[in-house]
């Protein structure tokens, strides 16, 4: 694993894997944590998503998922919230790189 | 019926029609807060359910129990995420709170539940809330739930904060509900202004909430150790679809065997009640109207609410605990290949037992046009209605063989495979509806997974005498007038002043009308009759086949096996049993279809399109197999 900083200004800790500058939410796995950067869909959709939580800024843990490819559950301001591959997708996670999550 | 205020709702601005009408006060809150248990607790079973007027979304009004005169009217609105509405209950929220609703006066109050384990979420609808300017009280639910994990919220400080008085409850233990009495009670004035966020900035409005927790030093609660592990389980790539698999049969094994014996003492009690009717009134035409055409008719489908509530008490666990939820994020896949999605799943599975609560069910799906499709294929499935014919029809047919050594018989392979045609349908209807009319872009599929909690038997208790109210008034309006018309039409006209022979009867005239028209299909006018009559309801065709040949209409009456067997050849059997599996003969369920989609176009169509589908099958199956059999 390689450290690597993108952006100076953020100051949280990050361990990255890879320095592709935009992963979404479904590239996260079980357990691990990211940061929102910006949701690419319609206005109306993205509205409904940030009123569960998923704003910009927001940290966002990727739980279960749905066997055989389904939905998988984000763990997001206290919530848990199901999305499906094609919408978490769409989540572009900041490429500061969140830490795997610690508790359990 | 909605609302008492309804006469002076319009002029609500008058003082003196103010203070005539009663007091009303709105729940409001976001959903899985808990809205509904607080409800329950403060009317209890002062409340009623009906239809907001205009639109398909279900209200509930209560009278709120304060133990002094005045009298409050509570409205329990659906949960919202703010008021920005997306699904159609969502929007009947906001109308209501801007007081658009024709027919509902706005509010005079507001009690706003929010989850108190969850308070960073929920805190943001205060905002939109308290922006309305009705007099309103913040109560943050699931106290109880809030200390067991070792949260935290200064409840004075969220309260100078927000402007609003603020109250910390456990609506499952009715803890601290002094308070809500009292405000209730009091004339509360509006929330004193402070400075709320601009609402349509949805991060703008988080941060606000944020800040505002944190000022009134609120500190979330650890998860729910109970929900993680439960999750653990129910979500575990193997073990999750295999309990899903298990509490999927269990529902099936209640509604089929567990049910039985009920719906056996509700049968019998239906027969005893009638004959103890018959000894009480003179013979003639009202006690033979009473007796066959009232008992016979409205008692052949009253036995089926021990079938019916079973099923919603399964559902009611479900849900109230949360594992819906998880059951909907498991079926998603599966119901995305055939266009849906997994809310559409319980439903579905509903519509095994009767197709009128899986299409109220269909309301938690917010893609308006994913619960059309929903609605348009529920009837598909094998309903509890149609088992009397299938059991009549087989049994009189298809000799008992072992297929599998014990475990499948030929009748028994013969029912699967009924089953198997139904939903073959319902998934080709879905991918031919979802393709064509009711094509939608993806909508986001937004599921929230709430944390487990215990059902309470208050709660289960009184959504099953809901829908023993919703069936039974049914039962009344249509099955009721049914089984008077189909005994006048069997009675009259009168020959020489005596009931006439059934071919020379209405329905006799009627079946002999229709029979050109049924005769490809095998049927002749007394299979007519009885398929005129299912028209009501699918299983009156075994008690009007049995008044049509004068004998017992029983499913598993060996004489009127016999009399089938006259009458139909195997292959207009199989055409019988094939038209039952597709048409649309259940008055109740095109009522409800009608009142859910808003017109009749849609029943409408569901009933041309399984009709046609009907009788194509029934046709192809007469003439193929009469073909094969060489008959």
């Amino acid at each position: 694993m390689v450290q690597l900083t993108f952006k100076s200004a953020l100051s949280e800790k990050s361990e990255s894997q890879s320095p592709r500058p935009h992963r979404s939410l479904k590239d996260l796995k079980r357990g691990e944590q990211g940061v929102i950067e910006r949701i690419d869909l319609p206005e109306r959709a993205a509205r409904r998503l940030m009123e569960l939580g998923f704003v910009p800024g927001a940290h966002v843990t990727a739980a279960h998922s749905a066997p055989g490819g389904g939905p998988t559950v984000y763990r997001v301001d206290g919530s848990e919230i199901a999305l499906r591959k094609d919408t978490a997708g769409k989540i572009l996670l900041s490429s500061e790189r969140g830490h795997r999550a610690a508790r359990k | 019926m909605a609302l008492d205020s309804r006469a002076a709702g319009g002029v609500a601005s008058a003082p003196q029609a103010a203070e005539r009408r009663a007091h009303v006060t709105a729940v409001v809150g976001p959903p899985n807060s808990g809205k509904s248990t607080l409800f329950n607790r403060l009317t209890g079973l002062r409340q009623k359910v009906a239809n907001f007027p205009g639109v398909t979304v279900e209200q509930r009004v209560g009278r709120a129990q304060l133990g002094s005169g005045r009298e409050i009217l509570l409205v329990d609105l659906p949960g919202i995420y703010s008021l920005d509405p997306h699904s159609e209950d969502e929007r009947v929220t906001r109308d209501v709170l801007y007081g658009r609703m024709h027919d509902i006066a706005r509010p005079d109050s507001i009690l706003l539940v929010l989850d108190a384990t969850n308070l960073g979420r929920h805190l943001v609808l205060a905002a939109p809330i308290l922006s309305l300017g009705i007099p309103t009280l913040i109560i943050l639910n699931m106290a109880d739930d809030l200390r067991a994990r070792g949260g935290s919220v200064d409840v004075e400080a969220l309260s100078r904060q927000l402007g609003a008085p603020v109250a910390l409850v456990s609506a499952a233990t009715g803890e601290n509900f002094e308070t809500i009495t009292r405000f209730l009670m009091s004339q509360p004035p509006a929330p004193i202004p402070v400075e709320l966020p601009v609402l349509q900035d949805v991060p703008k409005c988080r941060a606000w909430a944020a800040d505002i927790g944190s000022r009134a030093c609120y500190r979330a609660p650890a998860p729910s150790v109970w929900t993680r592990r439960l999750d653990a389980v129910f979500l575990h790539p193997f073990w999750g679809p295999v309990v899903f698999g298990v509490v999927v049969v269990a529902v099936f094994q209640t509604i089929f065997s567990g049910a039985r014996p009920l719906m056996e003492a509700a049968q019998r009690l239906v027969g005893v009640s009638g004959d103890f009717v018959a000894n009480h009134l003179p013979e003639s035409a009202l006690r033979s109207l009473i007796v066959d055409g009232v008992w016979g008719g409205v008692g052949a489908v009253v036995v089926f609410l021990p079938q019916i509530l079973l099923l919603f008490l399964f559902i009611g666990i479900l849900e109230d605990s949360g594992y819906l939820a998880r059951a909907a994020l498991i079926a998603d896949r599966t119901m995305a290949k055939i266009g849906l999605q997994g809310k559409s799943f319980i439903p579905l599975l509903s519509a095994y037992a009767c197709a009128v609560p899986a299409i109220l069910a269909t309301r938690t799906i917010e893609n308006k046009r994913d619960r059309i499709a929903t609605i348009l294929i529920a009837p598909f499935m094998t309903c509890s209605a149609r088992l009397p014919v299938y059991t009549l029809v087989i049994a009189a047919f298809l000799p008992e063989r072992p297929l599998l050594g014990p475990f499948l018989g030929t009748q028994a392979a013969a029912m699967l495979g009924l089953y198997l045609l139904g939903f073959l349908a319902a998934v080709a209807t879905a991918r031919i509806l979802k393709s064509s009319v009711l094509k939608s872009e993806r909508s986001p599929f937004v599921l929230e997974m709430p944390p487990y909690r215990r059902p309470t038997l208050r709660s289960l208790g009184l959504r099953l005498m809901d829908r023993a109210k919703v069936f039974l008034r049914r039962a009344g309006l249509v099955i009721l007038p049914a089984a008077v018309i189909l005994w006048c039409l069997a009675h009259f006209p009168f020959i020489d002043g005596k009931v006439p022979p059934i071919e020379q009867s209405l329905a006799g005239t009627l079946g002999r009308t229709v029979e050109p028209l049924i005769q490809p299909l095998g049927f002749n006018w007394k299979i007519g009759i009885g398929l005129i009559t299912s028209l009501a309801a699918r299983e009156v065709i075994v008690g009007t086949l049995g008044a049509i040949y004068g004998i017992e209409g029983d499913a598993h009456s060996t004489g009127l096996q016999r009399a089938l067997q006259n009458d139909l050849t195997p292959a207009a059997a199989a055409a019988l049993l094939v038209f039952f599996a597709f048409a649309m003969q259940c008055m109740s369920t095109l009522a409800v279809v009608r009142r859910e989609t808003g017109s009749w176009r849609w029943p409408a169509m569901q009933f041309f399109y399984m009709g046609a589908l009907a009788y194509l099958g029934a046709l192809a199956a007469n003439q193929g197999l009469g073909a094969l059999l060489g008959k």
